[in-house]
C-alpha cells in the first residue's frame, strides 16, 4: 500500500491503476477511554489532535465530529491566510499561524497549495490611507511583511480596477507573504498526519452531554457512547455555545452566518488577495478560476448555514465597483457558515472554568487562517495545563478586565 | 459531422439567421438555440473538458449541459460560460469555445489525457509540493477557467423589481400550466405569477408526441396558455428563472430581458432580478435525465435521449443519422421514436430491464431492434462515436452495433433543488432511484416531474389537486431498471464519465472510497464531482449511486450534497441592479454646493458628504492652499459651510434627566441659551462621538454630533430611550438636514454677520462665546450658536436647509469687504491641531477611553451613571500605561510627521515594538512648525520627553508636548 | 430575507430592520456596586440558542421603534411579535 505521496508514487499508482492507495485516514470506532478528546473535526480540532500526538507525544487521543470531518467553516470559508494584524498579541499568534502555513505541505506530505500571492487592502479615502500606514507600520514593527503603496503602484499590480469609482483608490497595503490555500486540504492534511500518529478520528459522533466531577471533567457522552477523558478540548465554531452549555460553560459568544459566493471559473483575471472595506468587498480567484467573494455577517442569531439575498447584493456591487469588467460574469453559488463572534473578534484559546475542560472559539469571520497556530495552542493548553505564551492574552477572562484586543475597530480590517 | 436538420419542429423557417461560431459561418433559425443550430449544422465537438482536454460534444438541451461552455460576443458586451443550451440564436451572434488551444478540433492540452492515469482525481493534494507549490501553480491557473473574464466596463445596466404574489408557478410543462389555471381561478387569489426559465412555454411538452387531455401537446399548452393569459391576476413571464427560494416566502427570479436581441437592437435593462414575496409556491420545475455511465461515455455522440428527442422535435435538429438507445426505463422509447419518425436510423434499442415495458411494442411496429436486459459497455471511436459495444447484463453476450449517436437514460432525478433551498427534506425513491421531494417547506408544493410523476395526464390532475389543498404523491410506477456497475480496479471506470465538465470518473469515485473520501460531501469536494458550472445536475446522483454500490450502503443513508442557490448561474449585475455608479452610495451634497464648486473647491468624500477639502488657487500647492485658508480666518474672516454637523433635537420634561445619562459631562446644570462641549461613549466605554449641545428651551436641547454621524447617534438615542428608559417623557428628532449652518470665523466674524441683518444683539456681553441664541438672519429664522472649532472668534448660523445657499452668498457679499476666505475641510482640521481639539474617529480608536483624552477628572466629580461609564472602571480602563492623547513638536527640523507613524521610546536601537501612534499631524501656517497629536502609552505624564518616531523605515525625533499649541487659553474666542 | 411583520407599518423586509439582540437584558446598577463579572455578563453573555429566541428589532426605515421577536433560530420562523416593554408568556413562542 502506498503512503507516502510524491510524483513517483503518483506515477507509481499510475501504472498500477491507482489501486494501491492507502485511505488518507481510517475510520475509528470510540474506545472508552482516552488521554485525551478533542471535540470537532474541523481545522482547529484537527490540528490539536495533530500536534497534541506530535508537539506532546499524546497519541491516545479521540477527535469526535459530529458529521464528516472538514465540514463546518473549515470548508465553507474564502480560504485566505493573512497576518495583517495591528496588535502585537494578534500579530505574533497569526504571524505564527502564517509561518507554520508555510511549512505545512512538507509537514503534512500534503500539498494544502498555499499560494502566497499577497493581500491588499486598498484605502479609498484620506483618513483610510492614515489607517493602512498606521497598520503597515504596526506590522513591521511586529515583524511582518508589509508595503504601502500609492495609486499608480496599485493600478499596475491589479489590472482591471475601476478608474472611474464612486469610491477612488489611493493606495493600498500589501501583504506579499499573504495568500489562500485549499481550506479542504487543510483539514485532510491534519487528519492524515493525526490519524497516521494514531489519533483515533470518530466522524458522525455527536456530544450529547460531558461527564463531570467535583468540578473537574471524567469525558462525554456521544451519540456512540460514553468516552473517557480526563481532558477534553472543543473547537466546534459556530456551535461552540451549544456545546459548552451542555458542560455547564458559558462563552460571550454570539452565532452569525457569514456568506460566501464563487462565481463561474474564468482563466486568471485577478493574481492576488483583495480587501476593499470601503465597499466592504473581499475578492480573490482560486486555483480553479472561480472569483471567491466573502461577505459581511448577517447580524441576527442563525444556525442556519443558508444564503441571504441583501448581502449577496451588496457584493455584487461591491465587486463591480471595484471591477466594472466582472459586472457580466456570473455567481455561481453562495453558501453560508455559521461563525462564532465575541465582541472584540479575538479568538477565546485556553482553560475555562471546568477543570480539564480547554476550548478554542471565538473565531468570528477568521478562523481558516490561524488553524495551525490554534490546534498548536490548545494543544498546549491541553498537554500542559497552562497557556501557550500566544495565547496568553486570548483568555476568557479579558471579557471581565476589559482587556479586549479589539483589532476589527482599532484597524479597521475586515475579519 | 452528422448532425442535420430534419423537418418539423417549433422554428421558424421562414426567418434564417446567420451566426458565427469558431470564426466560421453558419445558418440556423428563429427558435433555435445556439446548440440546436450547431447541431443541426453538423457541429459535434463544441467544448474541451476542463482537466483533460477531451473533445465534447453536447449531452443535453437545457441548463444541465455540462459540455457546451461557449464565450458568447467578444468586447464590452462578451459573456463567458454560457450554455450554448440556453443562447437563444439572433442575426450575426457570434460564439467560441472555451478552454481550448488553438481550437476545439486540436487542443494542445488535449495532450493531458495521455497522462490521464497518472492524474487522477485529487492527485494535486499528492504532488506539486516540492520544493514549492509556487511553481507549478501559475500553469495550473492558466490551464484552469473556462472562458475569459471581461475585460471592458460593462455598457448594460440591471434592475431590481420586486412583487407580493398569492401564488408563483415556477415552470411551465404540463403540469406548472395546470397548477397556474387552477391558481388563477382560486377564490382570494389576487395576483399570480408563472415564470418559465426558456424563451418558450410548455417545458417537456415542447418536445412531446403523445396527446394531453386529448390535445396534442403543443395545442394543449396553447389553450392553456391562452386562458392564462385572458385572466385578470395572471402575469406570465418567460425568460425568467427562479434563482433561488430563500427565508419567509422570497423567491428570487432572474429575467434576460434583452439578451435575446442582436446587440444594437438592445435597449432598456439587460437583466432584472425580481425578489418576490410568495404565499404559495408551485414547483413544477421538471426532472433532469441521468446519463448512463459506461467506458467512452463522453465521446461526442453521446448524448441524453431526451436532450435528443428536444432537439428533433422542437428544432428539428438530429445528432446523427444512426443511433442507439441505451435505457432502463421506459420514458426514453419515445426519444428513439422522435429520431425514428423524423428519419433517423434507430440501430437498436438497449434496455437492461429483462422485459421491457409498453415502449417495446411501438418499438417494434417501427422495426427497431430492443436488446432487453442488455447494457452498454463501450462506447467506440475517437473523436465521434463509431459504434457502441453492448453486453447481457449478467455477463456473457457482447455484440457491438455501429452508430454515430448514443442516447442515454438511466431514469430522471426530479429538479429538488428550489424545494430544498426553502428548507425541504428529501425521500428516497427506489422505483425511480431517485431523491423526491418531501412535503412542503415554506408553502411550496413540487408538482409534475419535480414530484416524480411522470407522465403529463397524470401530473396535470395531480397539479390540480394540489391547488385543491390535496396531497401530491409520486404515483407507484414501473420502477426504472438495474444499471451496471463497476467492479472496483474495473478499467473500464476509468474512461466512464460521471461529471463532465470536471472531468470526474467513475474510477475516481472509486479511488476516492479507496482512500475514504466515503462522505457524499468529502467525495464532491476530493473529486470535484458536481462542483463545475451545471452544479452536477447530470453527475450528482449518479455519483452516489456509484458511491453507494461500493460502499453496499443504500443511497438515501449516503444521501445528497446542499443544493445552493443560484438554480443555474445568474449574472452579478443583476445582484448588484442600481447600486452601481455614485448610485452604489449616495452622496450628500451641502446647500453651497454649487457656490462652492464654482469657487474652484477641491471637492472630497468625507463620511458619505461631498465637501470642499480647500478652494485652491492657480499655481497653488495643497499645502499653500490651506496656509492661505488659516491665515485669512486668523487674519480676519473664512466661511465654511458646517450644515454637515449632526443636530438632534432631545425634546421634552425629562430632556436633561435623559442626556445626563448619556453625556460623560453634566448636563443638568446647563443654563437656557448656554452651550456645552460634551462627549457620547458607547456602553463599552469607547468614546463614540463628541459635540457641543445647547439647551434652547428648559426642557429642549440640541444635540451636535460629528458630521455623518447624526442619524446613528439619533438611533443610539432612540434605543436608549425605548428600550431602557421607555419612562422618560423625551421626543428625539434628527433635524440634521433641516438645518444648513454656515460657519463665520475670525476676527472679523462678527462685522460681516451683522451686516448680514439680524435681530440677534452680537455684542460680546450679549452673547458669549459657548452660548446660543434663536432670532432672524437675512429675514429667515435662524439658531446661532457662538461656537469655535478654528480658535477664532465663530458663529455658526443655521438656517432652514432652503436657505443656506443664499445665506452663504450673502456672508460671501457681506465678507468683501474683509476679504472673506471660504475654507475647506482640511483648512480647519490644520486649525484644530493647532488649537489641540480632539476630532473622533481621528484621535480616537475602538479603544480609546474618556480617561485617556484627559476626562478621568470629569468624571469623577460627576455623580450619576451614563452610558459606558461602568465599563471605563474595570481593570483594564485603570491601567497606568494607557495611551493617552498628547501633542507632538517635531524636533528634527523635517516637515510634518505621518499620520500613523508610530512612537518609539528615545532610546530604541531597533524597529520593534510601539508606543503609539501619530493621530494628526499638519504644518502649522499660524505657529510656522510642523505640529502633531498623538496616542502614547502613559503620554500625559512624559510632558517634554523626547521620542523617536517610526514610519516606514525612517526615523523621527519629536518631544511630547501639551496639544494646546496656538493660544491655549483660549483668549481669541472670546474676542 | 427575513419579512417581519413590524407592529406599527406591517411585514416588511429584514433590509428595513436592524436586530438589536437578545430581549429582556437586564442594565445593572447602579454603576459603583455592580461588580465586573455581572458588568460582563451584561455586556458580553448571551443565551445564543439553537432554536427558539427573543431579540428585539428596530425598523430602522420604517416607523424608527423598537419591539420584540420571538423567533428560531434554525429555521428563522418567527412565531410573535411584541411590543417593548412586554414578555410574552411561556409556551406561546417557537
Amino acid at each position: 500500500m502506498t503512503r507516502h505521496y510524491s510524483a513517483l508514487s503518483l506515477l507509481r499508482e499510475g501504472l498500477n491503476g491507482q489501486r494501491g492507495w492507502q485511505p488518507a485516514w481510517e475510520d475509528a470506532d470510540p474506545k472508552p477511554r482516552y488521554d485525551a478528546i478533542v471535540i470537532g473535526g474541523g481545522g482547529h480540532g484537527l490540528a490539536t489532535a495533530y500536534y497534541l500526538a506530535k508537539n506532546h507525544g499524546i497519541t491516545k487521543v479521540a477527535l469526535i465530529e459530529r458529521g464528516w470531518i472538514g465540514g463546518g467553516n473549515t470548508g465553507r470559508n474564502t480560504t485566505i491566510i493573512r497576518s495583517n494584524y495591528f496588535f502585537p498579541e494578534t500579530a505574533a499568534f497569526f504571524e505564527f499561524a502564517l509561518k507554520l502555513y508555510e511549512g505545512l505541505s512538507h509537514e503534512l506530505n500534503y500539498n494544502i497549495m498555499f499560494s502566497q500571492r499577497g493581500m491588499w487592502m486598498l484605502g479609498h479615502d484620506r483618513h483610510g490611507m492614515e489607517m493602512l500606514r498606521r497598520s503597515a507600520n504596526a506590522m513591521r514593527l511586529n515583524g511582518i511583511d508589509a508595503e504601502l503603496h500609492d495609486e499608480a503602484a496599485v493600478r499596475a499590480e491589479i489590472p482591471g480596477l475601476n478608474t472611474a469609482a464612486r469610491f477612488p483608490i489611493l493606495g493600498g497595503l500589501n501583504q506579499p507573504r499573504a495568500g489562500s490555500a485549499r481550506h479542504d486540504a487543510v483539514a485532510w492534511g491534519y487528519a492524515r498526519g493525526a490519524s497516521a500518529l494514531g489519533v483515533d478520528i470518530i466522524q458522525n459522533c455527536e456530544v450529547q452531554g460531558f461527564l463531570i466531577e467535583d468540578g473537574h471533567v471524567r469525558g462525554v457522552e456521544t451519540s456512540r457512547g460514553t468516552i473517557r477523558s480526563e481532558t477534553v478540548g472543543m473547537a466546534v465554531a459556530g456551535h461552540s455555545t451549544v456545546v459548552a452549555e451542555k458542560a455547564g460553560v458559558r462563552l460571550p459568544i454570539n452565532s452569525y452566518a457569514l456568506q460566501a459566493f464563487v462565481s463561474e471559473p474564468v482563466k486568471p483575471c485577478l493574481d492576488t488577495v483583495l480587501l476593499s472595506p470601503a465597499t466592504g468587498t473581499y475578492l480573490s480567484q482560486s486555483d480553479k478560476g472561480e472569483l471567491v467573494i466573502g461577505a459581511g455577517l448577517d447580524l441576527y442569531l442563525s444556525y442556519a448555514q443558508r444564503g441571504n439575498l441583501p448581502w449577496m447584493e451588496r457584493a455584487a456591487a461591491g465587486v463591480i465597483e471595484l471591477f466594472p469588467a466582472f459586472s457580466r460574469m456570473r455567481f455561481l453559488r453562495q453558501w453560508a457558515g455559521i461563525c462564532d463572534v465575541v465582541h472584540d473578534s479575538t479568538p477565546i484559546i485556553g482553560a475555562t472554568d471546568l477543570g480539564g475542560f480547554y476550548v478554542n472559539c471565538g473565531w468570528g469571520t477568521g478562523g481558516f487562517k490561524a488553524i495551525p497556530a490554534g490546534g498548536w495552542c490548545l494543544a498546549h493548553a491541553m498537554a500542559t495545563g497552562t497557556s501557550h505564551p500566544l495565547a496568553a492574552a486570548f483568555g476568557i477572562e479579558r471579557f471581565k478586565t476589559g482587556a479586549l484586543i479589539d483589532e476589527a475597530s482599532a484597524s479597521g480590517i475586515a475579519h | 459531422m452528422s448532425g442535420r436538420r430534419s423537418e418539423g419542429g417549433a422554428i421558424d423557417r421562414s426567418k434564417p439567421i446567420s451566426f458565427r461560431w469558431a470564426g466560421k459561418s453558419y445558418q440556423g433559425y428563429a427558435g433555435d438555440t445556439l446548440a440546436s443550430a450547431l447541431i443541426a449544422n453538423g457541429v459535434s465537438i463544441i467544448g474541451r473538458s476542463f482537466k483533460y482536454h477531451r473533445p465534447r460534444g453536447l449531452i443535453a438541451a437545457g441548463l444541465e449541459e455540462p459540455n457546451g461552455i461557449v464565450q458568447l460576443e467578444a468586447g464590452a458586451v462578451t459573456v463567458p460560460n454560457v450554455k450554448a443550451t440556453q443562447i437563444e440564436l439572433y442575426e450575426g451572434l457570434s460564439a467560441t469555445p472555451v478552454n481550448a488551444k488553438p481550437s476545439v478540433e486540436f487542443d494542445l492540452l488535449a495532450v493531458n489525457s495521455l497522462f490521464k492515469r497518472f492524474i487522477p482525481a485529487a492527485f494535486y493534494y499528492k504532488t506539486f509540493f516540492w520544493p514549492s507549490w509556487r511553481l507549478f501553480e501559475p500553469s495550473i491557473r492558466k490551464a484552469a477557467g473556462l472562458g475569459d473574464a471581461p475585460a471592458e466596463r460593462d455598457p448594460d445596466h440591471y434592475e431590481h423589481r420586486f412583487a407580493h404574489v398569492d401564488t408563483l408557478i415556477v415552470g411551465s410543462g404540463a403540469a406548472g400550466l395546470a397548477a397556474a389555471e387552477a391558481a388563477a381561478a382560486l377564490p382570494g387569489n389576487e395576483r399570480v405569477m408563472l415564470v418559465e426559465a426558456d424563451f418558450e412555454y410548455g417545458g417537456g411538452l415542447l418536445s412531446a408526441a403523445e396527446p394531453v387531455e386529448g390535445l396534442a401537446p403543443l395545442a394543449w399548452r396553447d389553450a392553456a396558455l391562452a386562458r392564462l393569459r385572458a385572466a385578470p391576476n395572471m402575469l406570465l413571464l418567460n425568460r425568467t428563472m427562479a434563482s433561488g427560494f430563500y427565508d419567509h416566502g422570497l423567491v428570487a427570479l432572474y429575467e434576460r430581458v434583452s439578451d435575446h436581441l442582436p446587440p444594437e437592437q438592445r435597449s432598456g435593462p439587460r437583466q432584472r432580478l425580481w425578489k418576490v414575496r410568495c404565499k404559495k409556491v408551485i414547483l413544477a420545475t421538471g426532472a433532469f435525465e441521468r446519463p448512463i455511465a459506461f467506458s467512452g461515455n463522453d465521446l461526442p455522440g453521446v448524448m441524453l435521449a431526451s436532450a435528443a428527442q428536444t432537439y428533433a422535435r422542437r428544432y428539428g435538429a438530429l445528432a446523427g443519422t444512426r443511433a442507439v438507445l441505451c435505457t432502463n426505463n421506459d420514458g426514453a422509447y419515445d426519444a428513439a421514436f422522435a429520431l425514428h419518425d423524423l428519419g433517423c436510423t434507430v440501430a437498436a434499442i438497449v434496455d437492461s430491464r429483462a422485459a421491457p415495458g409498453a415502449g417495446a411494442d411501438a418499438a417494434r411496429q417501427r422495426g427497431i431492434e430492443i436488446l432487453a436486459g442488455f447494457v452498454p459497455l463501450a462506447a467506440k471511436g475517437r473523436r465521434a462515436v463509431r459504434g457502441l459495444e453492448v453486453a447481457a447484463l449478467g455477463g456473457g453476450v457482447r455484440r457491438r452495433i455501429a452508430c454515430d449517436t448514443i442516447l442515454t437514460s438511466d431514469g430522471w432525478n426530479p429538479a429538488v433543488h428550489l424545494h430544498s433551498q426553502a428548507g425541504g427534506s428529501l425521500a428516497y425513491n427506489e422505483g425511480l432511484q431517485a431523491f423526491l421531494p418531501k412535503g412542503a417547506p415554506q408553502d411550496a408544493i413540487s408538482v409534475g416531474a419535480a414530484a416524480g410523476i411522470l407522465d403529463s395526464d397524470t401530473a396535470i390532475d395531480a397539479a390540480r389537486a394540489a391547488m385543491r389543498g390535496e396531497p401530491v404523491e409520486a404515483p407507484v410506477q414501473a420502477a426504472v431498471g438495474p444499471t451496471r456497475r463497476f467492479a472496483d480496479g474495473d478499467t473500464r471506470a476509468q474512461t466512464a464519465w460521471l461529471d463532465f465538465q470536471n472531468d470526474v470518473t467513475v474510477a475516481d469515485v472509486q479511488l476516492a472510497s479507496r482512500e475514504n473520501f466515503r462522505s457524499v460531501e468529502h467525495l464532491k469536494r476530493y473529486t470535484t464531482l458536481g462542483m463545475a458550472s451545471d452544479q452536477g445536475k447530470t453527475s450528482n446522483v449518479a455519483g452516489i449511486h456509484v458511491l453507494s454500490g461500493l460502499l453496499k450502503t443504500p443511497a438515501p443513508a449516503i444521501g445528497t450534497t446542499k443544493f445552493r442557490p443560484p438554480f443555474d448561474p445568474v449574472t452579478i449585475g443583476a445582484f448588484a441592479g442600481r447600486a452601481v455608479g455614485e448610485d452604489l452610495a449616495p452622496l450628500a451634497r451641502t446647500p453651497s454646493h454649487a457656490a462652492q464648486v464654482a469657487l474652484g473647491a477641491k471637492m472630497e468624500n468625507y463620511g458619505g458628504w461631498l465637501r470642499p477639502a480647500y478652494f485652491p488657487q492657480a499655481g497653488e500647492s495643497e499645502q499653500q492652499t490651506i496656509a492661505r485658508e488659516v491665515h485669512a480666518v486668523r487674519r480676519s474672516a473664512g466661511l465654511f459651510d458646517a450644515s454637515t454637523l449632526g443636530k438632534i433635537e432631545v425634546k421634552g420634561p425629562d430632556a436633561a434627566e435623559f442626556l445626563q445619562r448619556i453625556y460623560v459631562g453634566g448636563v443638568r446644570t446647563l443654563k437656557v441659551g448656554q452651550c456645552r462641549y460634551g462627549l457620547m461613549l458607547s456602553e463599552h466605554g469607547i468614546v463614540y462621538d463628541d459635540g457641543v449641545f445647547a439647551r434652547i428651551g428648559e426642557d429642549h436641547f440640541l444635540v451636535g454630533t460629528t458630521s455623518g454621524h447624526a442619524a446613528a447617534i439619533t438611533e443610539t438615542l432612540h434605543e436608549w430611550l425605548q428600550c431602557e428608559w421607555p419612562h422618560l417623557r423625551v421626543l428625539v428628532e434628527n433635524v440634521t438636514t433641516g438645518w444648513a449652518v454656515m460657519n463665520i470665523a475670525g476676527p472679523k466674524a462678527r462685522e460681516i454677520f451683522a451686516a448680514v441683518g439680524t435681530d440677534i444683539d452680537l455684542s460680546a456681553d450679549a452673547f458669549a462665546h459657548m452660548q446660543y441664541r434663536a432670532g432672524t438672519v437675512g429675514g429667515v429664522p435662524a439658531r446661532v450658536q457662538r461656537v469655535s472649532f478654528t480658535g477664532e472668534l465663530s458663529y455658526e448660523i443655521a438656517v432652514p436647509w432652503g436657505y443656506g445657499a443664499a445665506l452663504w452668498d450673502a456672508l460671501m457679499e457681506a465678507g468683501q469687504p474683509h476679504r472673506i476666505t471660504p475654507f475647506g475641510v482640511e483648512s480647519l482640521m490644520a486649525m484644530r491641531i493647532e488649537k489641540g481639539f480632539l476630532h473622533v474617529g481621528s484621535d480616537t480608536d475602538g479603544t480609546t477611553y474618556p480617561q485617556d483624552l484627559g476626562f478621568g477628572p470629569a468624571i469623577a466629580k460627576k455623580k450619576d451613571d451614563f452610558v459606558g461609564r461602568r465599563s471605563t472602571m474595570r481593570p483594564d480602563g485603570l491601567r497606568e500605561d494607557r495611551r493617552q492623547l498628547v501633542g507632538l513638536e517635531v524636533t528634527d527640523g523635517g516637515p510634518p510627521i505621518e499620520v500613523g507613524a508610530h512612537v518609539l521610546p528615545a532610546d530604541a536601537t531597533e524597529a520593534r515594538g510601539t508606543q503609539g501612534w501619530v493621530t494628526s499631524s499638519v504644518y502649522s501656517p499660524t505657529l510656522e512648525r510642523p505640529i502633531a497629536m498623538a496616542l502614547v502609552e502613559r503620554g500625559r505624564d512624559r510632558m517634554g520627553e523626547t521620542v523617536r518616531i517610526w514610519d516606514l523605515g525612517q526615523w523621527r525625533a519629536a518631544r511630547i508636548a501639551d496639544p494646546r499649541f496656538f493660544d491655549p487659553a483660549g483668549e481669541r474666542t472670546h474676542g | 430575507m427575513l419579512l417581519i411583520t413590524c407592529p406599527h407599518c406591517g411585514p416588511r423586509a429584514e433590509i428595513e430592520y436592524r436586530c438589536g439582540g437578545e430581549a429582556h437584558v437586564e442594565r445593572p446598577g447602579p454603576h459603583d456596586q455592580v461588580s465586573d463579572q455581572a458588568w460582563a455578563d451584561y455586556l458580553f453573555y448571551r443565551a445564543n440558542p439553537k432554536g427558539g429566541h427573543r431579540e428585539r428589532w428596530l425598523h430602522v426605515a420604517g416607523c424608527g421603534q423598537w419591539f420584540n421577536v420571538a423567533r428560531d433560530t434554525i429555521t428563522h420562523e418567527i412565531a410573535a411579535v411584541y411590543p417593548m416593554g412586554e414578555t410574552l408568556a411561556e409556551g406561546s413562542a417557537a
